[in-house]
C-alpha cells in the first residue's frame, strides 16, 4: 500500500492540516514507510475473528444522568486566545 | 536522603527527623541543579502550595504514607493552575482549571507536586526527542535517549530529581523508558487508574501508570491512584487496589511463562544476557519456567500503528485553534483558522500520525485496515488468554536493544519497532512492568513481566522479590551521586 501525492492531500485537507510544498515529497515517504509497515496485518487471516474495539469492552460504565456542576464557564472560556463572557469568537462563518 | 525508599522517607517525615519542607527542598534543589543536562522537567513547581503542604502535614499525623512524598507528573496530567504542554507548542501555555483524577488522589494522599516531567509531544514517540521543549538526556550517558515517551519522568528518578514520577503508557511508554534509565515502572491494567484528566492520545490503550526506583514505591503509589472514577466511563469497577509488600523472596508455586523466540532472536548479546539471568534468578528461587509461544504477537507492531493513529486522529480533532490551545493569527476564515492552527501547533510526528491514523480511518480503508487491525487486536489478546491459563505471570525483554544515542532512530519505522516487545500488552490491556536487571556495557538493560487482569499484585510482588536479593535498582549514574 501506498499513496500518491493527490492522495497524500486529500488525507492532509481531512486532517485539517496543511503540507508545505518543501515538505510534500519527504512526508509522502515517511506516510508510505509506515503503510509499508502496516501491511503486515493482512498476514494472518482474520475471516472468523471478532473485533476487539477496547480492552474492557464488558464494563463501559455509563453514569446516572443527573445534572452536575458546570460552573466552570469562565474559566474554560478564558483558555481561548478570542472570547466574550459567553462564547467563543471565530472568523465571520456566514456571509 | 536520595537513594531512600518512600517507606525510609515516610518514616523520617513521621518521626519528625525531617520536615515535608525540607524533604521537598532537598529535590527541588535537585531539579534545579541537573535540569540543563537533564531537561528532564518542563515546569518546576516553584512555590509549593501552602495549603498542599499543611493538608500533607495532617496527614502525615494520621499515618498517611504518601503524605509528604514529592512527586512529578508526566506533562500531559493537568494539573489545576500549573501549566500542562503535554510537550507541544498547541499547549506550550495551557494552564488548566482543574486536576486529572490521578493527580487529584495523589495530591489527597498529602504527596506534593514538584513539577511536570518532559515527554514525546502528546506522548507519542519511544525516545523523548519529539519534544516541543527540546529532547530528554539519559542520566546514564546524556548522548543517549531515555526511551519514551515518559522519558522525562524516567530520566528525573533515575538522576534522582524526584523520588517517584508519574508516566502514561500507550505502547510502552512506561516500560521502555524505566528500562533505558534503570528504574522500575508499571502500567496497570487498562481502566485500574481514570484517564480524566489525562490528555488523550489512544483512548483504548493509554493507561496511568508510575515509575520510582523499586517495585515496594511503585506499588505505594499505584494504590492510591486507583479506583472506580464516575468521570471516567472506562474505569473499572473494581474497588480501589491496595498493593502488600511480600516478606520473603520465595517464589516457590509461581509459574513464569517465557516468550523463548523472543529472546532467541535478541540480537543485542548483553541484554540476552541479562535476561536469561533474571529468568534463572527466578528458577533459583522456586519458580517453575514454562516456554510460552505468543503466534499473533508478530503482528502487534503493525496492528497498533492503524489503531493508535486512528484513535489519535479522532482525539486530536478537539484542537482546532477556538476553544483552548495554539491559535493563529489574522485568520480570514474558519477553514484557515482550523487548518494553521493545528499546522503550526503540532510537531512533525504527531503530524504524520494523524495522516495516518485519518487516512485508516477514511473510506475504503476502514475496513481493510482499521477492523482488520481489531481483528488482530482479538488474536494478540486470545494468545495471552492462553499463556495465562498454563502460567501465572510472563517474563520477556522489555527492549530489544539498549538506549540509543540520539538521532540516531528519528527517521523512518526503525523506532516504531523498538517497541515489539511492549505492544502486545498493551493491546490486551494487561497490566505489566519494567525492572532494571543489570548492566551491559555500562547501560541499563530492563526485564518486562506482564500479568493477568488485575493482577497488579503478583508482578510488583514479584519485582520486589527479585529486589529484595538484587541491588540492580539501587544503581545510580555516576554523575548524579
Amino acid at each position: 500500500m501506498s499513496i500518491n501525492r493527490k492522495e497524500l492531500e486529500e488525507i492532509a485537507a481531512l486532517a485539517q492540516l496543511n503540507i508545505p510544498e518543501q515538505q510534500v515529497s519527504q512526508i509522502n515517504q515517511s506516510l508510505n514507510q509506515v503503510m509499508n509497515m502496516i501491511e503486515h496485518i493482512n498476514d494472518a487471516n482474520t475471516d472468523e475473528v471478532k473485533p476487539m474495539a477496547h480492552p474492557n469492552d464488558a464494563w463501559q460504565t455509563p453514569r446516572q444522568d443527573e445534572v452536575s456542576d458546570c460552573s466552570h464557564k469562565q474559566a474554560l472560556l478564558s483558555l481561548s486566545a478570542h472570547a466574550d463572557e459567553d462564547h467563543y469568537l471565530v472568523p465571520k462563518v456566514i456571509e | 536522603m536520595i537513594n531512600l525508599s518512600i517507606r525510609e522517607m515516610s518514616s523520617l517525615l513521621a518521626s519528625k527527623q525531617i520536615s515535608i519542607q525540607e524533604l521537598c527542598g532537598v529535590y527541588h534543589d535537585r531539579c534545579r541543579a541537573h535540569n540543563q543536562s537533564t531537561n528532564a522537567i518542563i515546569t518546576l513547581n516553584e512555590e509549593f502550595n501552602a495549603d498542599q503542604i499543611l493538608q500533607a502535614e495532617k496527614q502525615l499525623n494520621g499515618n498517611q504514607l504518601l503524605a509528604g512524598i514529592p512527586v512529578l507528573h508526566k506533562d500531559l496530567f493537568c494539573t489545576n493552575n500549573l501549566k500542562t504542554t503535554c510537550a507541544s507548542k498547541m499547549l506550550a501555555n495551557f494552564i488548566p482549571p482543574y486536576d486529572a483524577t490521578a493527580v487529584k488522589k495523589l495530591n489527597d494522599s498529602g504527596m506534593i507536586t514538584l513539577g511536570k516531567a518532559n515527554m514525546d509531544e502528546f506522548a507519542m514517540g519511544s525516545s523523548n526527542e519529539h519534544s516541543a521543549f527540546g529532547a530528554v538526556n539519559n542520566p546514564w550517558d546524556l548522548n543517549r535517549v531515555p526511551g519514551g515517551s515518559s522519558g522525562g519522568s524516567a530520566a528525573a528518578v533515575a538522576a534522582r530529581m524526584s523520588p517517584v514520577a508519574t508516566g502514561t503508557d500507550t505502547g510502552g511508554s512506561i516500560r521502555q523508558p524505566a528500562a533505558f534509565c534503570g528504574i522500575t515502572g508499571i502500567k496497570p491494567s487498562y481502566g485500574r487508574v481514570s484517564r480524566y484528566g489525562m490528555v488523550a492520545f489512544a483512548s483504548s490503550l493509554d493507561q496511568g501508570g508510575v515509575m520510582a526506583p523499586a517495585a515496594d514505591d511503585c506499588g505505594l503509589v499505584l494504590s492510591a491512584m486507583t479506583g472506580h472514577d464516575t468521570l471516567d466511563s472506562t474505569s473499572s469497577k473494581q474497588p480501589q487496589w491496595q498493593w502488600k509488600k511480600p516478606n520473603s523472596p520465595d517464589l516457590t508455586g509461581l509459574k513464569v511463562g517465557v516468550v523463548s523466540t523472543w529472546i532467541d532472536e535478541l540480537q543485542d548479546e548483553g541484554i540476552k544476557l541479562k535476561t536469561l539471568e533474571a529468568i534463572n534468578h527466578f528458577k533459583d528461587n522456586g519458580a517453575e519456567i514454562i516456554d510460552i509461544e505468543l503466534p499473533y504477537a508478530e503482528l502487534a507492531v503493525s496492528a497498533y500503528y492503524v489503531l493508535a493513529p486512528a484513535e489519535c486522529s479522532s482525539n486530536l480533532s478537539r484542537f482546532d485553534g477556538v476553544r483552548f490551545g495554539h491559535q493563529a493569527e489574522n485568520a480570514k476564515d474558519l477553514e484557515y483558522l482550523y487548518r494553521t492552527s493545528r499546522t503550526e501547533g503540532f510537531g512533525e510526528e504527531v503530524k504524520k500520525r494523524i495522516m495516518i491514523g485519518t487516512w485508516a480511518l477514511s473510506s475504503g480503508y476502514y475496513d481493510a485496515y482499521y477492523i482488520k487491525a481489531q481483528k488482530i487486536r482479538r488474536l494478540i489478546s486470545e494468545d495471552f488468554s492462553k499463556a495465562f491459563s498454563e502460567v501465572d505471570i510472563l517474563a520477556c525483554p522489555v527492549s530489544p536493544e539498549l538506549p540509543f544515542k540520539h538521532g540516531e532512530k528519528i527517521e523512518g519505522v526503525n523506532m516504531y519497532q523498538a517497541d515489539k516487545y511492549t505492544i502486545p500488552a498493551s493491546l490486551a490491556g494487561l497490566p505489566c512492568l519494567s525492572m532494571p536487571i543489570g548492566f551491559s556495557e555500562n547501560l541499563p538493560v530492563g526485564l518486562q513481566l506482564i500479568g493477568r487482569y488485575f493482577d497488579e499484585q503478583r508482578i510488583l510482588s514479584v519485582a520486589d522479590k527479585y529486589q529484595q536479593q538484587t541491588q540492580h535498582h539501587l544503581q545510580m549514574p555516576e554523575a548524579f551521586l
